[in-house]
Formats: C-alpha cells, structure tokens, sequence
C-alpha cells in the first residue's frame, strides 16, 4: 500500500527579515529542503500563503516560485485556507503523491508581512468582511471574545493564559531560527499593552517573515533516499462556519476537534498515542481551547494543564517545543509548515536543546482565521 | 468598501433583514440561499426585531486603519429573540458596563467613512438597555 | 383637519457643561451661564450625524403615529450639517425605515429653519390631498469654531413629526412665514465653521423675524397672545426666547416645557421642533401653541398647533423629551469635545 512519508525539511530563520523578499524567503527554505531530501527533482509543488495579493501585491505565485527555483514547467499553484494555507499545502501534497500522481512534491509555505501594509487589514480579510471586519473587529478581537466566554464559562484566568506565552518563550529560546529568543515572565505578559480586551500584546503572536518547505515522497522513496522515514500516518481537514457569531458554543473551536478526530481515526490512534504536538497558538487563548478539542484534556480543564506543567518541554505531553507561534513567529502561510519541521525535527532526533525524548508520533495542528478551517496531521517515525 | 457591495447589503444594515428557513425552522442573518442546519432552499426573509442579548464582547485597542480614531471601543457577539447571531459594536457606552447577559437594543449609527472622500457607511450598533 | 399625527425626538448621550468650554478659553464661566442661560449641551458621538438622528427620531415619531411607515409620500430632513454635500440625507432614512421606493424625499436647507421647512412642506402636501402621511424632520450637528461664542450653544439633536389627517394630535390651524435677505449668519461654501454678525443677530435679524412672524400670524388668523396656551420659539440660546415670549406677552410658565436649550443647547434646525415635542408632552387637549422658528439669512416660519384628545392615546407610545434628555449623560471634558468634533488636526 502506497504511504507518504516527509523526506526533506528547510525553514529561513523566522523575524523581521528586511533584507528578504517573499521569493528569496521561500527559495531558501525549498533548496534547503530539496538539498536534506537529497532529491534530485520535484515532480510539483504547492505553496500555501493567505495573501501575497494584499502584503506584496504579488499574485500567481505558484508559477513564480517554481521559475525562481529554476524549475520553471512544474505544475505549481498557491493554495490559501488563512492561517492554515501551509497545513493545506502539505495536503495537497501528501494527497498529490498518494495518489500516485506524483513521486515528489515541495509543500512550501511563505508570508512577508513587514513591507508596510497594514497588517491588521490584511489579516482580518480571514474573517467575514460583511458582518465582522465591517464592525470593526479585529483578529485579536475575535480570540478575546472566546476568551471571555471561556473565562465565564470555566474559570480560565488571565494568569493560565499567561503561562502559555512563557512556556512558548521558554521554549523558543532554544530554537536558534525564532522571531523572538527571550524568557518573559507571567508579569510582562500581564502588564504588557492592550490589544482586544481581555488580551494583550504578550498574549498575540507577532508579524513575521519567514518561509518553510518539506519534500513529500513515498515511504519507499524516503527509504531508497537513505533519509529518516518520518511516515505521514493521517492527513485530515475540516471546516466551520466563517463568522465566529455562528458558532454555537464561543468556548470552542468545532473545526480543530472534527479535523483532529478525523486524524485520529485515520491514524487508528488517540491523544494518549501522541508524544509532542505543535499547535496553532496564534493567541494563548487558542492554545488552551486546541488542547481541549484535541482531547489531550476535559473541556474547560487547559488552563489548570499548561500553569500544571503538563505540556512544559520537560512535561508529560509537550506542547510547541518550537516555542509555538507566539515565540517562533507566524508568517502566517509558513507556519503550517514551521510546524511539519520541527515535528520532523523531534522525530528524526535532531531537536538539540528542545528533543524530547523518545518521540516517536508527533502531531502538527493548523488552523485558519478565528478557527472557520483547520488541518491536522499525524507523524510517526518508523526508522 | 466598494460603492455595489455596500448597496447590496442595505436591507442587512438598515433594516436587519435576515432569512428563516421554511424547513427546519433555523434564522440565518444575513439570509442565506441554503439553510446552514438542513441545506433546505426555501428560506423566507423577515426583519429581525432590533433587541438581543449579549454573549460575549472585547474592547478593541488595536484596530484596524478605518477604525484606529475611534478606539477604545466595544464590540460583542449579540444574540436576538430570533436566534439570530451578530457581530456589532456596543456605542455608547464605558467597556466597565458592559457584561455577558446584558441586553441590547439596536440603533442606526455610522459605522465607518471611506476615508476624506468616498461614501458614508451606516449600519447596526448595540446600545445597553 | 391636517396636522401631527407622530411625533419623536433623539439627543446624543454626550454631553459637554459651558463651564469646561470656558475654563479652555480663559473665560469665566458664570458670566457666560448668565449671560446665554445655558448650562451644558449635547455632543454627537463618533458615529452619530443628522442622518442617525434623524432616523432614530423618525422612528419613535411612526411608533407615536402608529402607521405603517410604507404609507408615507414624501420625507423631507431640514438640516445645515447634512453629512454629505451633495447626496441626500432623507434616502438613507427611506430605506431604514422601509418607506418607498414610491416617495418624495428632499433634503431641506435655511440656516436654523430647515426643519420647520420640512414641516411646512410636509404639511401642506397632506392638506392638498396629495398624499395620507409625510414626514418633516428637523435635526443638526452643528458646529461652532474654537473659542467663539457659539461653541457654548451648537449642539446636536432632532425631531420628526408625521403629518396626517387621520389621528391627528395637534391639527395645524394655521402658518404664517416672514422672510428677508438679512445676512446676520453664513458659511461659506469650502469653509469649516461659520461667520455671524455679532450683535446684528439680534434685532435686525431674529427679533426682526420670529416676532414679524408671529405677529402677522395673529393678525391672518384675527388672534392675540391670550389664545395660546404654550408658545415655543426658536432657541439660539437661553435669552433670545424668553426675551420674544415676553416681547409677544408670553408668561415664562408658557415657555418652560419648550424652553430646552438649556441643558441641550442649541440643536439649529432641531431648535424649535424639540421645543414643540417637550410641548407636545405636556399639552392638555385643547391647548393652543404657538410655534415660529428662525434661520438666519433670514426668514421664521410660524405656526398655530391645536392639540386634540388624541394626544393622550399616543404620548407614551414613545420616550418623552425630558425622558431622551435623561436617559444617559456622558460628559466630556474639552480635550475629548474637541476630538469628537475633529477639531483636533490628525495626521490624514
């Protein structure tokens, strides 16, 4: 039975890269990731990015990534789920060579945010324009009003929250390609600017440039390649309803729950089978609400978790030993990617500082704007 | 905002206009051409009555360009007698006053101008009752 | 028998005391409360212009009227702050309230007089069989420039008022207008605030005109100030309708339920149709009021309201004046006043 398996990862530092254009960006982490792979071609490629059309203007950008890696003639196209545009890019790759369409395909992910644009515009364009980014909400305002419910609904305080970020910095710290390498304390959090009440600018993750790639082949191919065999066990996606006002209960994120379980029954596992998880923390609050629909714990139970330790690097299940989006960065199209590299990372044994020991099934969770799409992918190393 | 969409959504901002499916029952704000709940087609349209209850709420600091002069300001997630849900600011009033359970009427108010010279944008906020 | 078949109103929340506005000039401020009898006025917010006032008074007005809204020809706004230069104001009411697209709308202009006019025209389309029901609204946010003496008085506010022959609340006996080409306030068109003539607004203009009007209005209809009950005139500031109630031999209990500028200020082309709605809530049927108006430029419309029984079913379909005035007060201290109002220079 044909099963994909990710034979090459290559990831550009993550921060404020002025020097870096969008094609540079991506270029450096594709070679990187062709080179790890040791491929010698790639049969296509897919690039997920949310908005190169509103950051730099640039549209087509499938073609024009595949011309500037030189392979111009490859079939290549962006795809865009929001924040999930990378998650979806290693889908339809993993789907592409499932299919026995193709043998190898380049699942990249890139956004240049720092070019001047109003960034809170252009991501607010993954909510709904008419009857949300028209009010005047905001993307940390659509978190905050989830916050809110969940604080009212179970107790969650500002200081769990807050415990989220510190973890994430903590581990970012030893990850040598984060946006941010610095320890914070629950205070800074607690006393850093308002953004969307009851959030704050610490609880946010930040602007970032940054590109990520990963080679998707055959488990044979990867074998024949001499390269770790890191087996793409589940491959799931799922929507929800756009506008965050329609969903019925605010304290949860229905996409990440229908996407992880279907990851799950693909796997034919549980949380319980899953030895580190990246999660998409594009607020703390979203952290503590994935933990939830993930299963890793009872509904409501997340904050007491992570201010617990349970899910510190040295904790039972580690959650974002990358140091997460808030750390590392969230070049939004990249991050779905960054994810897919440091899962790999833990399972080939090659995470330094961050390894977490004896990892063997890993899983990468990535989810657009306010949660309306989410992609879930289990790893499992298997040489 | 452009000049067409804003005119289309007239009925939504104005006057409220929502959908009900003949079907199952379930409101959709804006009406929707297939129910949300059953993919039903016949929906019929009706003005939701402008009172509601807030579930949740954020005070923006941050906010987007067209907004930045105006904030600190409210924004909640409103449901009305109806069972519709939407997304409005919440005017007149200090964020300290706000609460979840609080009820809510609707008011006309201008919501945003495209910048100096394009058109005035109206539409629903929240006012506490 | 024509008249007011609904009436309503709308006043901002916000508020700001004279005695801020004059702390940030230097003035002292009991002078200036004495000399105006003003005491605070109401501040648009953000988000609010003549078109949302308007549309908020319009709806209590049909709620008092008790009509479907569709049966209304015609909707005229009278207004000197329109929020657009050329497109109308009366549209976006239309197609809030549900009226038309089968109606007459205009935006109306004169100075202070504009809502008056709009309830003239309003008016007189019902009398001529024309149509059941239209509406004549009258509502500003006005302006005054930093430190002048008008930025104590310009202040925001509305009322709208349904006319009809059926239901009718208080039937219109008669009008009587009185117009010249008196220059006593302007803008020019580009420019932000306006100019006025000092002590030439005076005499020579409203006292010129509010009592032209009410006189010739008495001599059409062969009546004397003994008739009325109430008398509600146009309200620049706290003096000038006292000074013309008592000029025309009003007593100052006939004033008071109308004489609203001064915890509101001056709502220009809101002025005296918010009189005429604190009147019209606490009219007894049968009471006459005598209603003139001013805009400057210069002409005063004025008008003999008999209330009928009717008032008593449909007064509380609705807030009352002093209820909307009541209701919520914000205040704001000169710094934030001056950012509502953009008068503060931002960098766009």
């Amino acid at each position: 039975m044909r099963e994909a398996a990710i034979a090459g990862i290559g990831m550009t530092d993550f921060g404020e890269l002025w020097d870096a254009s969008l094609r540079q960006m991506f270029t450096e982490a594709a070679v990187a990731a062709i080179e790890d792979a040791g491929v010698d071609h790639i049969d296509s490629m897919y690039v997920g990015s949310m908005t190169p059309g509103l950051f730099v203007h640039q549209e087509h950008i499938g073609a024009l990534l595949a011309d500037y890696l030189g392979m111009a003639g490859i079939p290549a196209g962006r795809v865009e789920s929001a924040c999930a545009s990378g998650g979806l890019a290693l889908r339809m790759a993993v789907l592409e060579v499932l299919s026995g369409a193709s043998e190898v395909v380049l699942a990249g992910g890139v956004e240049k945010m720092t070019d001047g644009v109003d960034a809170t515009d252009a991501l607010a364009t993954a909510a709904d324009q008419e009857y949300e980014a028209f009010e005047g909400i905001t993307f940390p305002g659509l978190y905050a009003l989830m916050a809110r419910a969940h604080m009212e609904k179970y107790g969650t305080t500002r200081e769990q929250m807050a415990d989220v970020a510190v973890k994430n910095h903590t581990n970012g710290m030893l990850n040598p390609r984060a946006h941010f390498r610095r320890p914070i304390e629950r205070a800074d959090v607690l006393t850093s600017n308002l953004v969307a009440e009851p959030l704050r600018l610490l609880d946010c993750s930040p602007i970032t440039d940054g590109a990520a790639a990963a080679i998707v082949t055959t488990t044979e191919r990867a074998r024949e390649l001499g390269v770790p065999v890191i087996r793409v066990r589940a491959s799931a996606m799922a929507t929800a309803s756009l506008a965050l006002h329609d969903r019925q209960d605010l304290t949860t994120i229905p996409s990440v729950g229908r996407a992880a379980g279907r990851a799950f029954e693909e796997a034919d596992m549980g949380p319980d089978d899953l030895d580190v998880l990246e999660v998409h923390d594009c607020f703390t609050i979203a952290e503590l609400v994935v933990m939830e629909e993930i299963g890793l714990v009872e509904p409501g139970k997340s904050g007491e978790a992570v201010s617990s330790g349970l899910t510190a690097l040295d904790g039972k299940l580690p959650v974002n030993t990358s140091g997460g989006l808030k750390s590392k960065g969230h070049p939004v199209g990249a991050s779905g990617i960054a994810q897919i590299f440091e899962i790999v990372e833990q399972l080939r044994g090659d995470a330094g500082d961050r390894q977490v020991e004896g990892a063997r099934i890993g899983m990468a969770q990535n989810m657009g704007g306010s949660g309306a799409s989410c992609v879930a992918h289990i790893l499992e190393a298997i040489s | 905002m452009t000049v067409p969409r804003y005119t289309r959504e007239i009925p939504q901002r104005y006057r409220l206009e929502a959908g009900r499916c003949t079907a199952c029952g379930k409101v959709s704000f804006p009406p929707r051409a297939v129910c949300p709940e059953c993919r039903g087609r016949e929906i019929e349209e009706f003005r939701l009555q402008p009172r509601g209850t807030i579930l949740s709420y954020t005070t923006i600091h941050v906010a987007a360009e067209e907004f930045a002069a105006q904030t600190p300001f409210v924004v909640a997630v409103v449901e009305t007698e109806e069972g519709a849900r939407l997304t409005a600011q919440v005017a007149d009033c200090s964020p300290s006053e706000v609460a979840i359970g609080k009820k809510v009427r609707f008011e006309l108010r201008r919501i945003r101008e495209e910048g100096k010279a394009g058109i005035l944008q109206y539409g629903y906020k929240a006012i506490l009752e | 028998m024509v008249g007011i078949v609904g009436y309503g109103s709308y006043v901002p929340s916000f508020r700001i005391k004279v005695e801020d506005i004059a702390h940030q000039w230097g003035e002292e401020p009991e002078p200036v409360k004495n000399g105006l009898i003003v005491y605070e006025k109401t501040v648009p917010g953000r988000d609010e212009d003549t078109i949302t006032i308007s549309v908020q008074a319009a709806r209590y007005a049909i709620q008092r009227a008790g009509i479907d809204p569709a049966l209304i020809g015609a909707v005229y706004i009278g207004s000197e702050s329109h929020p657009y230069a050329v497109k109308p104001s009366g549209t976006v009411l239309i197609d809030a309230l549900g009226i038309g697209p089968d109606v007459h709308v205009a935006d109306y202009e004169f100075a202070c007089k504009a809502g008056t006019e709009a309830m003239y025209v309003a008016m007189n389309h019902v009398r001529s069989g024309e149509m059941p029901y239209a509406m004549g609204i009258g509502a500003d946010t006005s302006q005054g420039a930093p430190g002048d003496a008008l930025e104590y008085t310009a202040s925001a506010g509305g009322s709208a008022f349904v006319m009809g022959s059926e239901g009718v609340v208080a039937e219109c006996e008669a009008t009587f207008s009185y117009t010249s080409d008196t220059a006593d306030f302007w803008r020019r068109e580009g420019r932000e605030y306006p100019m006025h003539g000092g002590r030439f607004t005076g005499e020579p203009a409203y006292f010129r005109h509010v009592l032209g009007a009410a006189r010739g209005l008495m001599e059409r209809t062969g009546s004397a100030v003994d008739d009325f009950d109430w008398g509600v005139f146009h309200m620049p500031n706290g003096k000038f309708p006292l000074r013309a109630a008592t000029k025309l031999g009003f007593s100052k209990e006939q004033i008071e339920p109308g004489w609203v500028v001064r915890w509101i200020g001056n709502t220009y082309s809101g002025s005296s149709p918010c009189g005429l709605s604190a009147t019209l809530d606490a009219a007894a049927p049968g009471d006459r009021i005598l209603m003139v108006s001013f805009g400057s430029g210069a002409g005063s419309d004025a008008f003999i309201w008999k209330v009928t029984d009717q008032i008593e079913e449909v007064r509380d379909r609705a807030p009352r004046f002093k209820d909307l005035v009541e209701r919520r007060k914000t205040y704001l201290d000169y710094g934030r006043y001056a950012s509502f109002r953009r008068k503060i220079l931002m960098n766009d």
